[in-house]
């Protein structure tokens, strides 16, 4: 019983950063600038490093990230929404880094199964969560079409924040007291952006987000259409 | 979003204690803040560095190749000027 709890918190663990990678991924060519294109990829690259120790505990690797149909996948809502413009690309990450942080953090200090990646992890995620804090300061805080486009981002993303605080089987942290840490520090970041807390709802009814059981938003299943494209289309092919 | 305007840095790295902070290249960003954080992405990420410097190019003061001859030339020919007379110490590394 304990391997399966396991292997379900990895899956869900290690899908939200493989998927998240890849849609940072997404950035390559395409970033306003090739510094910032740079930091989206070694980001990008951080958390495939992640991923593929997480998904290699629950399985085969390749097989899961390529092999999987969309239902299968176990990550947040969150990480799968695109990339849209540079602010909800910051803003998703300011989200989930802030998340992420504090997850493993937790889960470094503790002696789970995740003790030893959580403990190497939570200094390359402490860098994305810089990353996205000062961009979200100098988006909210710069230009007129900036702040707009940042506060559109922090609204439009709002909604899927509560899935993130919701139990995981087999990852062993105290929802609430996760959450309660996230709202001060994500709060904070976006009053001294200038930006203002989104009231929309993040949990009730009207929340969104059941990635974790399975059920994604429309623009996944494009998504992984392309991340797994290649592999299926030549299966077993290597570099 | 432009980024024509964004200003370039210079970037030096200490590869590690002991040794001086070594120019590593440039690169553009719009505050010194983020000039440090591309430093680190673009040049320490295979573990180059253990400490960064970044100073915004327009703040450095260059020699000009017209000047190549009155600044430089006349040293050539003083060997005196060259601190070889004496023997190293084994294992000095970095004089």
């Amino acid at each position: 019983m304990t391997v399966s709890t396991s292997t379900a918190a990895a899956l869900a663990l290690g899908d939200d950063a493989l998927v998240l990678s890849h849609r940072l991924g997404e950035w390559a060519g395409h970033a306003p600038v090739l510094e910032e294109e740079v930091a989206l990829a070694n980001i990008a690259l951080d958390l495939l490093g992640q991923a593929r120790v997480l998904l290699s505990l629950a399985g085969d690797e390749d097989e899961l990230a390529y092999l999987r149909e969309e239902r299968a996948f176990r990550n947040l809502q969150l990480v799968e929404q695109p990339n849209d413009d540079f602010a909800h690309t910051i803003v998703r990450q300011l989200y989930f880094s802030t998340y992420q942080h504090l997850l493993y953090a937790e889960l470094a200090a503790g002696d789970g199964d995740f003790a030893p990646l959580a403990a190497k992890a939570v200094k390359e995620v402490a860098y994305h969560r810089d990353h996205a804090e000062q961009w979200t300061l100098r988006l909210g805080d710069g230009t007129e079409e900036s702040h707009e486009r940042a506060q559109r981002a922090c609204e439009a993303l709002w909604r899927f924040t509560g899935e993130m605080f919701r139990p995981v089987d087999g990852v062993d942290v105290d929802g609430e007291r996760l959450e309660a840490a996230w709202l001060a520090s994500v709060g904070e970041t976006l009053r001294r952006a200038t930006l203002t807390i989104p009231e929309g709802p993040r949990t009730g009814a009207w929340r969104a987000g059941a990635g974790r059981q399975g059920l994604h938003t429309e623009s996944f299943g494009r998504m992984i259409a392309e991340m797994q494209h290649l592999h299926r289309s030549h299966p077993g092919a290597s570099w | 979003m432009t980024n024509t305007d964004w200003p370039l840095w210079e970037v030096f790295v200490r590869s590690r204690r002991g040794l001086s902070h070594t120019h590593a290249g440039s690169l553009h960003a719009p505050d010194a803040e983020f000039a440090l954080r591309n430093a680190r992405d673009l040049y320490t990420r295979r573990g180059e560095g253990i400490s960064l410097w970044v100073v915004p190019s327009a703040a450095i003061t260059a020699s000009s190749p017209d000047e190549k001859d009155p600044f430089f030339e006349p040293s050539a020919d003083k060997p005196y000027r060259h601190p070889t007379f004496y023997e190293i110490p084994e294992g000095v590394k970095h004089l």
